[in-house]
């Protein structure tokens, strides 16, 4: 520890802590650009000026030099206010004076700092320099006139996103920051360079000139486009969703988010399903009113019998909405209902075996990784830049079965294939020894892997390797499952699994034409396989007019992430509650409230009205939802079943990542993401 | 200075000549292995000989996958560092200081003695693409200044004249001796003036 003084305070620090760090622990906030607590240290802005005793009798920059003993440090004196005045006036030299028609107005650093440590009027009569836009893709907006150097977004492209895009051309006055040659930042995080921009150089080009920041109203809640559950503001104007920030939690996405999450949501105002439709005589579908749906939908339940029912829930549906369609089902003696529409193996054999069990941090203490049948960099873009942050720190070895794709960090690759887990058993192998030598080694295993008819014996094989190589120990469980979708852990939590004589939902999709089933109801079930369902009666319940809308009977219009008061459990098993931002389109309802509903016209009348007494009746049934944000450390089982595992390619279920659920499908900005960063066509 | 601009009309395919793989091998021998990163400044500079006085991009990439750097931190190098060129210059870069030395002993001169031989002014290229004049800041040759940078070599002690007669020995294509036009080590024009008393220091 070291004793020293900020202020006439006197503080203790841990050793290696910067003076701008010990001046934050006293309490002292020091002004700052250039400094960000997750990137290295530049020292260029020249911002964080302060006084230190003893030492040469000029300012220094705080964030570069280390606390020691006995220093004595004033953040307030004459020289530092006058350190920090002029410091301000060089920045402001070439700065333009707009911020009035600027994006970054109201939430600027420069602004807020020039206000508090600037001078009253400038002394600078001179042309002031001006700098070429830059493209830098669809997402980001740049006016690079106002940069002032601070090098955030080129620290954070390398260090963090791991792309080596951005960089500072040229010297002194002539500096400019731009992607080489132009390019798009090929990264899935990029957006977060215009959080860190602490000027307007580098803003949001889908929210630009929507609002000023005063004139939003804020949301905190939790992110559904990943299985991460990334901790997000939702900043509204009126019934509108404007824009998503990240929050900060150190535990899940530290103060990250991808660019689907934060720009996905225009897809939320198209191709809304506002109305209640179901399917005329002359096969097309027409409005009508929740009444008329109900019956419509009643009058074909009533004609058959329990195991010609199946009901079918989404990526996206929450764990109310799937406890009361669990309970529904139950009720009217329904075997076939299940939540792994992707045909995922998982879920039969206790929570151990579907959960993230060493949690997100527990990568930061991990020392060897295997990634098995998983791209982690499109499936949870900020659960790979926790990866790449450990690998950062060294002594981090990963290896990789799966698809080969550059995840930013250099991998061990042992090849695509589902039976090169043998591999794995071979002593030569240098993956063996890594994982052999390693004190808290940590598989993660994707979809990519689990959705093979021998997925469950390929799953027994990892559970055996995990027993060899040691990732189960007594105070570390370093198996973990990564999901590609935010409701699947949830609805896994609350049991809607087929039960022993009732179907999957691969064998629904795959035998819909030849087996019993003749009404299914879809819950947010959107993807491809939907359109196999010919033959039965197809009731959608859900928000958006995408796969599963065309092919029903009857549409029940549901509310999407933002517009209910929900809960949402992440790939580690940690339960999260969402809150309402805006009201649903139209007639639209939460997905509970509709199947409550519903309850009563087959006669079996749900006992819950209010999402209060839902969420008691979850509580007393499932304790472990009780306690959000905290997760129940679950005993890792045996699980899948040994036998002969299958030759297959594992790919990852995500290919396009601004494509992946009904949101982001009807986006516009992930529209144009996609055109531009996927390659067809040139960047601009 | 406007290195900056990345000139894309003048792109062609770069690759390192035979002699100049053997000159990458011995410079990567200069640095540890795990350090060959270091090495990007004189392979930029080999590139720059070998491309013709200038760095296309092409040029750049090659040298970045020698060095395992990526492309961006190359440009960013190059374009920090005002002798690599990023455009073009003609078969005689004349880089000319402007810094106050040189400004006080007649560097205008030396850009009027260019203007009249070649028509061409600070960041121009004259018409036959020959003369390439950039005006730099100091050279470090105060001492004989002003100065005109030749290429690689240092012609100092110039005035109007010796000036149109470098240009127009060079227009011809021979190069006329390099240094000083008036013969002149480092020593003051007119002998020492200051220090004096110092014991062996007699005027020149």
């Amino acid at each position: 520890m070291i004793k020293l003084t900020v202020d006439d305070k006197e503080i203790e620090v841990e050793e290696g802590c910067t003076v701008l760090q010990a001046c934050e622990m006293a309490g002292v906030e020091i002004p700052r650009f250039c400094y960000h607590d997750r990137l290295s240290i530049a020292g260029n802005c020249r911002m964080c000026l302060v006084e230190v005793k003893p030492g040469p009798p000029k300012p220094q920059a705080s964030c570069a030099l280390p606390a020691t003993n006995g220093q004595i440090i004033s953040t307030n004196s004459k020289m530092v206010r006058d350190a920090r005045k002029g410091v301000m006036e060089f920045l402001l030299i070439n700065h333009p004076l707009d911020c009035p028609i600027c994006d970054q107005g109201g939430e600027c650093d420069l602004q807020d700092q020039a206000m508090s440590f600037g001078s009253d009027k400038t002394r600078f009569l001179e042309n002031k320099r001006a700098v070429e836009e830059k493209s830098m893709g669809p997402l980001i907006k740049t006016n690079m006139t106002r940069c002032i150097h601070c090098t955030r977004c080129v620290r954070f492209s390398t260090e963090v996103a791991g792309v080596n895009d951005l960089g500072a051309l040229g010297r002194g006055e002539s500096m400019e920051i731009t992607t080489y040659l132009e390019k798009s930042i090929d990264s899935e995080l990029s957006a977060c360079v215009i959080d860190l921009c602490p000027v307007g150089a580098l803003t949001s080009k889908p929210y630009a000139f929507n609002a000023r920041p005063w004139e939003l109203s804020h949301t905190e809640t939790v992110d559904v486009m990943d299985a991460i559950g990334s901790n997000i503001r939702v900043d509204t104007k009126g019934n509108q969703v404007l824009r998503v920030l990240p929050r900060l939690n150190e535990d899940i996405n530290e103060e990250w988010i991808s660019d689907k999450t934060r720009y996905a949501i225009d897809g939320l105002k198209n191709q809304r399903l506002d109305k209640p439709y179901v399917r005329n005589e002359n096969g097309s579908l027409e409005e009508a009113d929740w009444d008329t749906a109900f019956n419509k939908i009643k009058d074909n339940i009533d004609k058959i019998k329990p195991n010609e029912i199946a009901c079918l829930l989404g990526d996206l549906v929450d764990v109310e909405a799937a406890y009361v369609a669990k309970v529904l089902f139950q009720k009217l003696n329904v075997d076939n209902i299940d939540c792994r529409i992707d045909g995922a193996e998982i879920g039969e054999h206790g929570r151990a075996g579907y959960i993230f069990n060493s949690q997100i941090n527990g990568i930061d203490e991990a020392d060897a990784l295997l990634i098995f049948g998983s791209n982690p960099r499109l499936e949870a873009p900020v659960l790979n830049a926790r990866i790449r942050k450990r690998y950062l720190q060294g002594n981090f070895p990963i290896s990789l079965i799966g698809e080969n794709n550059n995840l930013t960090y250099p991998v061990n690759y042992l090849g695509s294939k589902s039976i090169d887990i043998e591999k794995l058993r071979d002593k030569k192998n240098i993956v063996y020894k890594t994982l052999m030598d390693a004190e808290r080694p940590m598989i993660i295993v994707g979809m990519g892997a689990l959705t093979d008819d021998s997925s469950q014996a390929l799953f027994y094989e990892l559970r055996e390797l995990a027993e060899v190589f040691g990732v189960i120990k007594k105070d570390w469980n370093g198996f973990n499952v990564l999901h590609t979708s935010a409701g699947r852990t949830g609805a896994l939590d609350v049991g809607c699994l087929p039960s022993k004589k009732g179907l999957s939902a691969k064998q629904i999709f795959s035998e819909s034409e030849n087996s019993s089933l003749s009404f299914i109801w879809l819950i947010g079930v959107d993807n491809k396989e939907v359109l196999n369902l010919k033959k039965p009666f197809v009731v959608y319940q859900g928000h958006h007019g995408d796969v599963g809308a065309h092919v029903a009977d009857v549409i029940l219009p549901g509310a999407a992430y933002t517009e209910k008061n929900c809960t949402y459990v992440n790939t580690e098993g940690r339960p999260q509650l969402l809150k309402q931002a805006v009201f649903p389109p139209g007639e639209a309802k939460e997905d509970w409230k509709i199947l409550r509903a519903f309850s009563d016209y087959v006669n079996c009348k749900l006992p819950f009205d209010s999402l209060d007494t839902l969420r008691e009746k979850i509580y007393s049934d499932f304790p472990h939802f009780e306690d959000t944000d905290i997760i129940k450390k679950s005993k890792l089982s045996k699980f899948g079943r040994k036998g002969k595992i299958n030759d297959f390619e594992m790919k990852s279920p995500i290919t396009n990542f601004y494509k992946t659920c009904s949101i982001s499908r009807a986006s516009e900005t992930m529209s144009l993401c996609n055109e531009k960063l996927n390659g067809k066509i040139a960047a601009e | 200075m406007s290195n900056l601009t990345i000139n894309t009309k003048d792109q062609f395919e770069f690759t390192f000549s035979k002699e100049a793989e053997k000159e990458i091998i011995l410079i990567l021998k200069k640095y540890p292995p795990k350090r060959k990163a270091s090495a990007v400044m004189p392979l930029l500079d080999l590139a720059q000989r070998e491309a013709g006085g200038w760095l296309p991009i092409t040029a750049l990439e090659a040298v970045a996958q020698k060095v395992g750097l990526a492309y961006m931190r190359v440009l960013e190098i190059a374009s920090f560092y005002t002798m690599y060129n990023l455009n073009p210059v003609g078969k005689w870069h004349l880089q000319i200081c402007g810094t106050t030395p040189c400004w006080l002993r007649g560097s205008d001169d030396i850009l009027k003695a260019i203007y009249d031989t070649l028509q061409i002014k600070p960041n121009e290229t004259s018409k036959n693409g020959d003369f390439t004049l950039t005006p730099v800041e100091c050279l470090g040759a105060c001492v004989n200044a002003p100065i005109l940078q030749v290429n690689d070599d240092f012609y100092e002690d110039l005035d109007y004249d010796t000036t149109k007669k470098l240009i127009e020995s060079l227009k011809k294509g021979t190069k006329p001796n390099v240094g000083s036009t008036k013969n002149r080590k480092s020593d003051p024009e007119n002998g020492a003036t200051v220090l004096l008393s110092i014991k062996g220091k007699k005027n020149a």
